[in-house]
């Protein structure tokens, strides 16, 4: 698997790697607009009638989808376990923030450094297998540490770590206003999403691109395909974690439910949706999963049929989800 | 009596005993997961949702109708298999040329489906099942519950005869040369399609016999199944799908090893099978039976 091609020379830094000129150009002039159309809207939207707690639950799913579909959608990795560092990170930073009194700041990025050892551990385990196999693998991860998640002492067992205080961000300003800690949250979310636009269209990305549109090709060029694969499932681990780490600050919360495997069920759904591979899909797709919760939340257990549904229909008609579909219809991607 | 490094024989065979028998599903899943894999190439998520189905079904004959487990043995396979048949002529046929991903992202979407309409319908609470061979023997070292031993000699037939079926017979041999070479087998004259068809159908029936040998041993709710299926794929990443005797001996190994887990580290029961899953990609990647491709 490792076997690089005699005579060509190993590339160590991904910016050796010579860029695709056509792909590798940043996203077309339409993508910068919508995004800038997407900040405006955000930032406005608050004001707009939207709840500031409804906006900030999509913001952090929508992050998840994006470190997800960083996978799924550029390596062509599918992790069947993404919820173990969402919910273990979510886990990590309620601690360090109710028990050890530590900083918004500061509990979101233990979350997101421990999620970023996890990846590291679980990607390099994952890796060894390809396709289906790497789904089942990161699922069986996940439900490891779900079980560890349920058993040790500091999760709080079914309860969880409820009631986590919100603390002065930088010690400084006050998050416990709903409207600020949108505006923090909404940072949050841009920061990653921005690190993983700058990730798929940098040289780095085009390799990743090339593993999953041939990686015995990529491996011919002298890539070493399972130091990128893992350094993209590492990247994803952390924004993942982040996301999961951010939400338990903003619900005061964090559960058994975050690590389950419907969690991490549910954010491929978000990004199926979406559509896989996309820049905006897994924003889209998080806001249509997370609006559609909030109408069912009354049915109970319908909401699992309905999310089945989703995932059958998509499947069968619609591959390329809300965005895609789109994207195709207008003729470009 | 004697004493196994501080534990009463009764625990430790008794624990034994649990573990052979949660080894025979696990063994009876991976079996069927695998047989289907290997002409499909689809990873059946759904399988875990069937199994609950069977265990639903021996349920619902015997409280409802009235019917006995051992008709229920027979007639519950079948009905599951056919709704496995529908499934695979209305649905995953389409999915074939596509990735092999989207077979399982449909199939999780099916058993997110049924497990939720199961739950809509009985809650989420299990029901009890009337052990059919009620009573036990003896042993002299351990007390052994007559229907737990059937279980396990039972399931073992079943694995057996599966591997009789597929390595030793024509019909065996049609299936085997299908999972190779499907076009060439075509060429032959081989209706290939409904061959495919039928496997499916034969794997569901598999997860819904064992669904139904689990109703009296196990409470049956519908979440049964998707907690057994993600430990059953973990046993399928360590045993490599390659073959079917080696299927068949990591089930009831990893049952047996999780069993004695329990017994001397019961913290780590849970998670053992995982931590050995780990270990096995670290050591061997393809898995202790499979073919690396």
């Amino acid at each position: 698997m490792n076997a690089n091609a005699p005579g060509v020379p190993r590339t160590s830094s991904p910016n050796d790697a010579p860029p695709a000129p056509s792909a590798a150009a940043p996203a077309s002039r339409t993508g910068a607009v919508l995004f800038a159309v997407f900040v405006v809207a955000m930032l406005f939207a608050p004001f707009a009638g939207f709840y500031p707690v409804f906006l900030m639950k999509v913001l952090c799913f929508a992050l998840f989808a994006c470190a997800f579909n960083l996978l799924i959608g550029y390596v062509g990795l599918l992790s069947f376990g993404h919820a173990m560092f969402f919910g273990f990170a979510a886990y990590v930073s309620a601690h360090a923030v109710k028990v050890w009194g530590w900083t918004p700041e500061l509990g979101i990025l233990a979350g997101g450094v421990v999620a970023a050892v996890m990846g590291l551990i679980a990607g390099s385990i994952a890796i060894r297998r390809q396709g289906i196999y790497f789904a089942m693998v990161t699922l069986a991860l996940a439900q490891m540490v779900f079980f560890v998640c349920l058993q040790a002492p500091f999760t709080g067992g079914e309860d969880g770590i409820q009631a986590v205080p919100r603390r002065p961000l930088f010690g400084l300003v006050d998050t416990k206003n709903d409207l600020t800690m949108y505006y923090l949250v909404l940072a949050i979310f841009l920061i990653g999403f921005t690190t993983i636009h700058r990730t798929i269209h940098s040289p780095f990305g085009q390799v990743l691109k090339s593993i999953r549109e041939n990686e015995p090709r990529a491996i011919s060029l002298g890539y070493s395909v399972d130091r990128y694969k893992l350094l993209a499932f590492v990247l994803s681990a952390t924004l993942a974690g982040v996301a999961g780490a951010t939400k338990a600050l903003v619900f005061q919360l964090a559960s058994l439910t975050d690590v389950t495997w419907q969690m991490s069920g549910e954010v491929v759904l978000m990004t199926l949706v979406g559509g896989m591979g996309t820049v905006f899909g897994p924003v889209v797709g998080a806001a249509v999963i997370i609006s559609m919760q909030n109408y069912l939340a009354g049915l109970g257990e319908w909401v699992l049929v309905v999310q089945g549904m989703i995932f059958v229909v998509v499947v069968m008609l619609f591959r390329r989800g809300v965005v895609g579909e789109i994207a195709a219809r207008l003729g470009r991607r | 009596m004697f004493e196994l490094l501080g534990i009463p024989p009764q625990a430790f065979f008794g624990q034994l005993l649990l573990g052979l028998i949660n080894g025979a599903f696990y063994a009876m899943l991976s079996l069927g997961l695998a047989v289907i894999f290997g002409l499909l190439n689809v990873i059946n998520f759904t399988h875990g949702a069937q199994y609950m189905m069977g265990a639903f079904g021996a349920w619902m004959l015997l409280t409802w109708l009235g019917i006995p487990f051992w008709a229920a043995l027979v007639v519950v396979p079948l009905a599951v298999g056919l709704t496995g048949v529908v499934l695979e002529r209305l649905l995953l046929r389409h999915l074939y040329h596509l990735d092999h991903l989207y077979g399982l992202l449909l199939t999780f979407g099916l058993a997110l489906i049924i497990e939720g309409l199961y739950r809509q319908q009985f809650g989420s609470s299990g029901q009890p099942y009337a052990n059919p061979i009620p009573g036990g023997t003896n042993l002299g070292f351990m007390f052994l519950p007559y229907y737990r031993g059937f279980i396990v000699v039972f399931s073992l037939l079943v694995c057996l005869a599966t591997w009789y079926t597929i390595e030793r017979t024509k019909l065996g041999s049609y299936l085997r040369a299908a999972t190779e070479r499907p076009d060439l087998v075509q060429a032959f004259g081989v209706n290939v399609p409904r061959m495919i068809t039928l496997t499916y159908g034969f794997g569901v029936a598999l997860a819904a016999l064992a669904g139904v040998l689990a109703a009296p041993a196990y409470q049956v709710s519908p979440q049964m199944g998707s907690n057994l299926i993600i430990v059953v794929f973990a046993v399928v990443v360590i045993g490599g799908m390659g073959s079917i005797l080696g299927s068949i001996l990591t089930g009831f190994g990893l049952g047996v090893i999780e069993g004695l887990t329990k017994v001397f580290y019961p913290e780590a029961s849970n998670t053992v099978i995982f931590v050995i899953m780990a270990i096995v990609l670290m050591l061997k990647p393809a898995g202790l039976f499979g073919k690396q491709k």
